[in-house]
């Protein structure tokens, strides 16, 4: 195993959205905008890194029968970190994510890392496959907030700086909505699904 | 005054504040138990249960053991350790006692435990600091809401099911689309209605 391709596997094919279609709630649920987007992100880098590498130094300690309260007590731990931290730090964004930061606890993506990978490999390998893990579900969430934004509102603005302007004003109000929310994964991944088959047709 | 304060927190609960359509909560089972409506029904039903069971245990523990000893900041961690605790109590209970109603919602049990609707609707009860009853009907009423979707979900699957449709559109994504008009419904249906 080199770190680098397992750093690209998180992205690519184990990516959380697309490929292992895991945490699909806070995904939809916070993508209103890109600045929500990179808020939910980086609370679930924080704790996916850091319950990856702890999983995995306790890995030989954790009793089999009892791994999974377990887990769910470390991943609980470093989730109200985050919500503390956010709540004294960035009140606007604790405000705007709400419930789907203490909501990070339950998240697939995180217990699954913790069952699938970081309980069986090293300390190291751990890390690597939180950050790349993470940075799939960064691109992703960016992606879908990027794009309901700019229909939604017909701009995107990050953090006070207009990125980008749409030339004639779309302002789709629907696509900030649930519904639009649906409406752009449906899409995505739609669009990953014909990608995959012909790559498989092609002998992939 | 108080019926009608728990009348609108009942109808929030199962249609306004829907929480599969319109908060996003609970987004796996939606996706993944939904292919027939017998499963869904099993699912739906197990939810309704926890859920209404695990705001009544939660509002007891943060009232009378986190506010009183200063720790409301473990509201997180212990919330998950009664939930998970409860769900292999209720098990255990309807295992020895009830086996017909173990045979068909035992194995949706344990799935429960890392529904995040569940941990949810604890946590938006204390967030919206509700009392001993609202907080059980806003947890009966926030199941209630996520059978109904589940079952209109599951009804329009099992038709769709045999549609010809483009292969990349199979599965998945086809959910979303439908999950999309069903959301646009609610969306569109209930918050034009000033309750």
């Amino acid at each position: 195993m080199d770190p680098l391709s397992e750093y690209i596997r998180g992205i690519t094919r184990d990516n959380p959205i697309f490929g292992l279609v895991l945490g699909l709630c806070p995904t939809l649920a916070v993508t209103t905008s890109v600045e929500n987007a990179i808020g939910m992100s980086a609370a679930t880098a924080f704790v996916l890194v850091c319950s990856n590498v702890f999983i995995s130094s306790l890995r030989k300690q954790i009793p089999a029968t009892v791994r999974l309260p377990m887990f769910i007590i470390i991943i609980a731990t470093f989730v109200s970190i985050v919500k503390m931290v956010m709540q004294a730090y960035f009140p606007p964004m604790y405000a705007a994510l709400g419930v789907f930061i203490p909501l990070i606890v339950v998240n697939c993506i995180i217990i699954g890392r913790a069952e699938a990978y970081a309980s069986r490999n090293n300390v190291f390998y751990s890390f690597i496959d939180g950050l790349g893990i993470s940075t799939g579900f960064l691109l992703v969430l960016v992606l879908i907030g990027g794009i309901r934004e700019l229909f939604g509102t017909g701009q995107i603005v990050t953090f006070g700086n207009t990125l980008f302007t749409m030339p004639i004003d779309p302002s789709i109000t629907t696509m900030i909505l649930p519904p639009g929310a649906f409406l752009t994964i449906g899409i995505l991944m739609a669009i990953v699904n014909y990608q995959r088959a012909k790559k498989r047709a092609r002998g992939g | 005054m108080v019926e009608k304060e728990l009348f609108a927190i009942f109808m929030d609960g199962v249609f306004i504040k829907n929480f599969i359509l319109i908060q996003f909560l609970g987004l796996c089972p939606f996706m993944g138990v939904t292919k027939d409506v017998k499963s869904a029904a099993g699912i739906s039903a197990a939810v309704i249960f926890v859920m209404t069971l695990a705001s009544f245990v939660t509002y007891l523990v943060y009232t009378y053991v986190l506010v009183p000893t200063g720790m409301e900041f473990l509201d997180v961690i212990s919330f998950i350790v009664v939930i998970a605790s409860l769900v292999q109590l209720v098990e255990f209970v309807v295992r020895k006692n009830i086996p017909s109603l173990y045979r068909s919602l035992g194995i949706y049990l344990p799935l429960i435990t890392t529904n995040c609707a569940v941990l949810g609707v604890v946590l938006l009860s204390v967030n919206s600091t509700y009392n001993f009853a609202q907080t059980v009907v806003f947890g009966a009423s926030a199941g209630i809401g996520f059978m109904i979707v589940m079952l209109l979900m599951s009804a329009i699957r099992e038709r769709s099911a045999i549609l010809n449709v483009p292969s990349a559109i199979k599965g998945l994504p086809l959910g979303f689309f439908i999950a999309t008009l069903l959301s646009l419904a609610f969306v569109n249906y209930f918050w034009v209605i000033p309750i």
